[in-house]
């Protein structure tokens, strides 16, 4: 009965939709369907009713008008690089992808920024203005392929992001088009702009509050020199402590990549990257800025890491090795897919100091639950992303697998960290939204997006979990025998 | 709190009162939060403080230099006593932000209370955070119309080694050449603000570097050596309204600091800009900040009067006797915003319709009595 009231709401927003988009803009069939059914994160999985792609910013009016109309939710989606599921389908709602609109609209040298659409890919807005001297900061590990509108939605990061910022920092100006299909600007072309900061709270809202239909982004000059070093522990304590002494040195480096050894054993398998396979723990230090800055700081971190007792000690001599030592660090997620037939991904953040019992904490947990684990960590910020290999194709490993992904992400909370750093919680954390935030304040957050969003049409049911939701999560964690954080009110 | 949202009282959220005049003014029961001071965790490491809301800005200094740290955003304490809690929730910041960042790009945590009485955490103590919305940056800036802030967690770093001014003779069209050009280039530059001709002085160019001493001097060098000269500004807006080409002629001064929290006479002047106390800002009338892209030429034609460039060109200090409507009309067209400050606190522009009502359903969701510094923001926010 649903199924074919479903299929009658289809056609009924096909016709209202072909009437101002192309037809090979209005993908119905389920195999024109098939391709939207996930994101990054492919364990989660739905079609969605329809697949719009508008071109022109009154189409997506259009589209969000008739929606409101007909109370169809709404998904934005990007490049479908997410590795939250934000980007998930629902069954019942239309995705909204943004992939026609690529064009970079404007760069202007003068004052450092450029005016492009969403579907743009991060790299490409480098790569546009490469030839000036400049180019964007925020390096997510997939900008060949993300889109900047993505990029916004969840104030993606990268490696670059203890010196850079993450995109909150990096973007001037948002076009908005609200669910109601009213369109806004938020930010402005100069440095802030009058009221509340709206841009900073878009920035990472995941596609909650209004859909990007255009983004305003700074350019940097580029550095005039770079160098990286390769640091090899024999401890993993001794690294963390390395990386506190650094940055207590007044040094605060471009990038700063900590990699344990399972991590360094798949990639250099993979990579040939020449890093130490017997190390316990790696770390790579890229330095930037002025030739005498760069060279001043070399000698400096090569001492420090010395102090720290590292066993080896590396510059990369040319150009081809820096490259080299960085492929290893880029190619970790690739390399320990290799070795394992599946690899879950976790994005929790914590206070640098807090590294060591972290680490214990998931060497653990990684026992208890019998599923080894490889570490890559933006060491500089606090952003670990544990990899935990596993086989889906072996009864009950995912679900063993999603369950200790939530302790470790529990773990970080409770040493004052957070669920997510840069990868965002989208339809996967939404379970650990509950530990992090109490009832008072994810009601908070319902109303905030209300005062956007009345009646709850964009990205539901992903990023801010109900409080109805939290109470049913709860039920789960006390079958398990254990309530993470008991002094937490539950519904 | 909560007794004031059951009775619909309005409060009026006050520290030190040193930034009365940065909004509008509101008259509710005050609510003074100068005596939840202190700081509640402070690891030199981590990059990372957190201080309760009254703790006086000096003091949070003070701690941050002891271990070579410091607010990179510079901010303007405008009186003595200004607390944390006023810097942020008026999100001011110094001469330092077109090169480091505002005062919302260095907030990662907030704890707050809402309109409703409810005490609420959001953002944390790590760089970087996507869980749940950014409402810790929403607070920076919204002047305490959305919550009451106690405590707050800022990303810090490191005081830079060495610290050396330029002040070139230069008129106000050819500074904003060269602070683009400068910009345009990966220099060290930490400052650029240009100041108009007085009966005393000609017009002049302050440059601030900062970092290790064998940067700053190699940029020192690369700026005297006009290396800048050759470059042709590649452009396409304002080819057609390049000013005559006058080059940077004199260096008048130099002024090294190199000494950490050197009190100089450069040291004097950057802090005097970012307290609005040089002899520029103390004669009394309308004040504009006109906050504008940075290479925007010079407003000459369209609006007479005396302007003082900070930012590297992006805010603009404006004496000037054309009228509210020309100014703000003059401003918006560079794709920027105005503000007015007088004797009875500032005007922002105002906000376009759609704008304006998602501001009130902002507003709403965290303060629904309005309760929270009522009208200090906008009328009905």
């Amino acid at each position: 009965m649903q199924a074919e009231s479903q299929s009658v709401l289809a056609n009924q927003l096909v016709t209202l939709f072909r009437q101002f988009l192309a037809a090979g803009s209005v993908l119905s069939r389920e195999e024109e369907r098939r391709p939207y059914e996930c994101d990054g994160l492919s364990v989660y999985r739905q079609l969605p009713l329809l697949v719009v792609l508008p071109e022109t910013v009154e189409q997506v009016q259009q589209v969000l008008r008739i929606c409101s109309e007909y109370k169809v939710p709404v998904v934005a989606r990007g490049a479908g690089t997410g590795l939250s599921g934000g980007a998930l389908p629902l069954a019942d709602g239309v995705l909204l992808s943004l992939a026609k609109f690529s064009r970079i609209l404007d760069i202007d040298l003068q004052n450092r920024c450029a005016r492009v659409q969403p579907g743009v890919r991060n790299l490409a807005i480098s790569e546009a203005v490469a030839a000036h001297n400049l180019y964007y900061a925020p390096d997510p590990s997939s900008q060949i392929a993300c889109s900047i509108g993505g990029n916004v939605a969840e104030n993606a990061g990268g490696v670059h992001c203890l010196k850079y910022g993450l995109t909150v920092h990096n973007i001037l100006k948002l076009e908005i088009v609200t669910m109601e299909g009213e369109r806004l600007t938020i930010g402005s072309d100069a440095l802030d702009a009058p009221g509340f900061d709206l841009l900073a709270l878009f920035t990472g809202s995941e596609g909650m509050l209004g859909v990007i239909v255009e983004v305003t982004v700074k350019l940097l000059p580029k550095p005039e020199a770079v160098q990286v070093l390769l640091a090899a522990f024999d401890d993993v304590v001794k690294a963390g402590d390395a990386v506190g002494k650094i940055i207590a040195g007044g040094i605060i480096p471009a990038g700063l990549e900590m990699m344990d050894n399972p991590a360094i054993r798949a990639a250099e398998a993979f990579a040939r990257a020449g890093y130490p396979e017997d190390a316990v723990a790696i770390l790579l230090c890229e330095l930037d800025g002025s030739q005498q800055d760069v060279e001043v700081q070399v000698g400096q971190v090569k001492m420090i890491l010395q102090d720290c007792g590292a066993t080896d000690v590396r510059v990369a001599a040319s150009a081809t090795e820096r490259e080299k030592f960085w492929k290893g660090r880029k190619a970790a997620f690739p390399a320990v897919g290799r070795i394992s037939p599946d690899y879950y991904c976790m994005d929790g953040t914590i206070p640098r100091h807090q590294l060591a019992k972290v680490l214990e904490g998931i060497a653990a947990l990684s026992e208890e639950y019998s599923l080894p684990v490889a570490n890559v960590f933006h060491a500089g910020d606090g952003n670990l992303h544990p990899l935990i290999l596993f086989d889906a194709s072996r009864p009950g490993e995912l679900e063993r697998t999603e369950a200790m992904g939530g302790r470790i992400l529990d773990l970080c909370v409770a040493v004052g960290g957070t669920i997510t750093g840069e990868h965002g919680v989208g339809i996967e954390k939404i379970e650990q939204m509950c530990h992090q935030f109490s009832s008072a304040e994810l009601q908070q957050m319902h109303a905030l997006k209300a005062a956007f969003d009345p009646a709850g049409l964009l990205n539901p049911g992903k990023a801010v979990p109900t409080l109805h939701r939290c109470a049913e999560f709860g039920a789960m964690h006390v079958h398990h025998g254990e309530v993470p954080f008991p002094e937490l009110e539950r519904f | 709190m909560q007794q004031a949202f059951a009775e619909k009282q309005a409060l009026r959220i006050s520290g030190s009162g040193s930034k009365l005049l940065s909004g509008r003014a509101v008259s509710a029961l005050p609510l003074d939060i100068t005596m939840h001071q202190g700081i509640v965790e402070y690891v030199p490491t981590e990059l990372v403080i957190t201080a309760r809301a009254g703790t006086p800005l000096q003091e949070l200094e003070s701690v941050l230099a002891e271990s070579g740290q410091m607010l990179p955003f510079e901010p303007p304490h405008l009186g003595e006593g200004a607390t944390l809690g006023g810097t942020i929730a008026c999100g001011l910041s110094g001469p330092r932000r077109p090169y480091a960042g505002a005062a919302r790009d260095f907030t990662l945590g907030t704890r707050i209370i809402n309109g409703r009485g409810e005490l609420l955490r959001f953002g944390g103590q790590v760089m970087k955070n996507v869980a749940g919305y950014d409402v810790s940056r929403l607070m920076v800036g919204a002047q305490g119309t959305l919550g009451v802030l106690l405590d707050i967690s800022l990303k810090v770093l490191p005081q830079p080694a060495c610290e050396h001014t330029l002040v070139i003779d230069m008129d106000a069209a050819t500074a904003i050449i060269t602070m683009t050009q400068l910009a345009n280039v990966a220099l060290p530059l930490t400052a650029a603000c240009h100041l108009p001709a007085t009966s005393q002085q000609t017009a002049q160019l302050y440059l601030r570097l900062s970092g290790a001493k064998e940067a700053v001097m190699a940029a020192v060098a690369f700026i005297k050596n006009k290396k800048l000269k050759n470059k042709k500004l590649k452009n396409r807006k304002f080819r057609n309204k390049e000013p005559e080409n006058k080059q940077p002629t004199t260096f008048v001064t130099e002024n090294v600091t190199e000494k950490k929290n050197g009190d100089g006479q450069a040291c004097a002047f950057w802090r005097d800009l970012r307290e609005r106390r040089l002899p520029f800002f103390t004669d009394a009338g309308a004040l504009w900040r006109l906050s504008v892209p940075p290479a925007t030429p010079v407003f000459h034609e369209t609006l007479p009067g005396e302007c003082l460039l900070d930012w590297g060109g992006a805010q603009r200090w404006l004496k000037t006797d054309a009228s509210a409507d020309a100014v703000r009309a003059a401003t918006e067209k560079t794709g920027g915003h105005a503000t007015l400050l007088n004797q009875h606190g500032a005007v922002p522009a105002p906000l376009s319709p759609v704008l304006a009502t998602m501001h009130r359903q902002v507003k709403m969701a965290f303060d629904p009595e309005g309760i929270l510094n009522p009208g200090r923001l906008y009328e009905g926010l």
